[in-house]
């Protein structure tokens, strides 16, 4: 019954991954490449590969994918559902729950509490996308773009999606070095 | 209209919004706190602080609950789509095209060069959240709760949502 395996392997991914989408990678790697063997690790690597060519939410990325692979499009849907739903619902109840009783000045008092943790979350968050971009691109250049991108977005008022567009187009722009082309070259002059 | 209004502020992150669900926090924020208003900075926390104590993906958490809270239930159903379907209808269709493509340089640059605007939008949405708490709490409780939280998650790694559930705790008694 491949739907039903398809709705548990990804039920369990949405119950047991915290910390968002990118750190549930290793939950589907366990119910699809060990548990159910719907691919192997090379398959994978490629899934994950292409799904971080695209934008947007990894885990639902993932999900329909794999799900299509197995079983179509119902299968699709049925995993990105498995993945989702159950978190949503439980978010839907605590935070209506939280805002029927939000003028109580202890609900209120737990409000003002966890915005600086939510901000201790976002700074790491923040160092982490930092430091990523440092070992990418080389300090000089990281910076240079988040200097500007600050600028653009902060002062000059433009919306992040088009310097997050302008980004993505000088990437594809950019000349590539191609070492692989030279190398094969420099045999061919040897030979 | 509302459900185009949400549509297009979950559409925006999910398209743009390299490096999973984390990247497009931001960028989220920026479309329903500064864009449309529908929910202050405090909220928005709010939201984001039991999304981060649950489990599964963060980006359809807030869509779904921030849609539900905006227009119901369709509200909710619009918000997830519109995260959703996008790339992953991207990714079924360019599937072959991305293949041939997935170990080209230009590709990895992709996502390295979005990277640092990402960063740029974490980090001003970390200081509106550290001014919106200095307003709340005053200075001293922020510096404390930001102190204390930032050893247990990061130095003792205590997971999130013991975190957050002591701070619920502290402010219920310290902060009413």
């Amino acid at each position: 019954m491949k739907q039903l395996d398809l709705f548990l392997a990804f039920l369990r991914v949405g119950l047991l991954g915290y910390g968002g989408g990118p750190s549930s990678i290793p939950l589907v790697h366990k119910e699809v490449v060990g548990k159910y063997k719907w691919m192997d690790d090379d398959e994978f690597a490629d899934v994950l590969a292409l799904g971080n060519t695209l934008p947007g939410p990894i885990a639902t990325k993932m999900a329909g994918y794999i799900g299509y692979r197995v079983a179509g499009v119902l299968g699709m849907i049925n995993a990105v559902l498995a993945t989702i739903v159950p978190t949503i619902f439980m978010m839907i109840i605590l935070l209506t729950i939280l805002t029927t009783i939000k003028d109580q000045p202890w609900v209120q008092g737990m409000t003002k509490a966890v915005v600086p943790v939510v901000c201790v979350m976002l700074a790491t968050l923040t160092w982490d996308f930092f430091k990523k971009s440092k070992d990418s691109l080389g300090w000089k250049f990281a910076v240079g773009i988040i200097v500007v991108s600050f600028l653009l977005m902060e002062f000059v008022g433009i919306h992040p999606g088009i310097i997050i567009g302008v980004l993505l187009i000088a990437a594809i722009v950019k000349k590539d070095k191609a070492p692989e082309v030279k190398q094969s070259i420099e045999k061919g002059v040897g030979m | 209209m509302i459900y185009w209004e949400i549509f297009l502020a979950f559409f925006i992150p999910g398209i743009v919004g390299y490096g999973g669900g984390p990247a497009s926090i931001p960028l989220v924020e920026n479309e329903v706190v500064g864009r449309y208003g529908w929910l202050t900075v405090s909220e928005f926390s709010e939201v984001l602080a039991l999304g981060n104590s649950l489990p599964g993906p963060i980006a359809t958490k807030m869509a779904g609950y921030i849609g539900y809270d905006v227009a119901g239930i369709p509200g909710a159903l619009v918000g997830i789509f519109a995260t959703v379907a996008p790339s992953l209808i991207l990714m079924v269709v360019l599937l072959g095209f991305l293949y041939k493509h997935k170990d080209s340089p230009k590709v990895k640059r992709m996502s390295s060069y979005v990277r640092p605007a990402i960063a740029v939008l974490l980090g001003t949405m970390t200081i509106s959240f550290f001014a919106t708490s200095y307003e709340g709490a005053g200075l001293l409780q922020t510096i404390i709760i930001i102190v204390v939280s930032f050893v247990l998650l990061e130095k003792l790694k205590v997971h999130p949502a013991y975190v957050i559930i002591g701070a619920l705790g502290y402010g219920a008694f310290f902060l009413a």
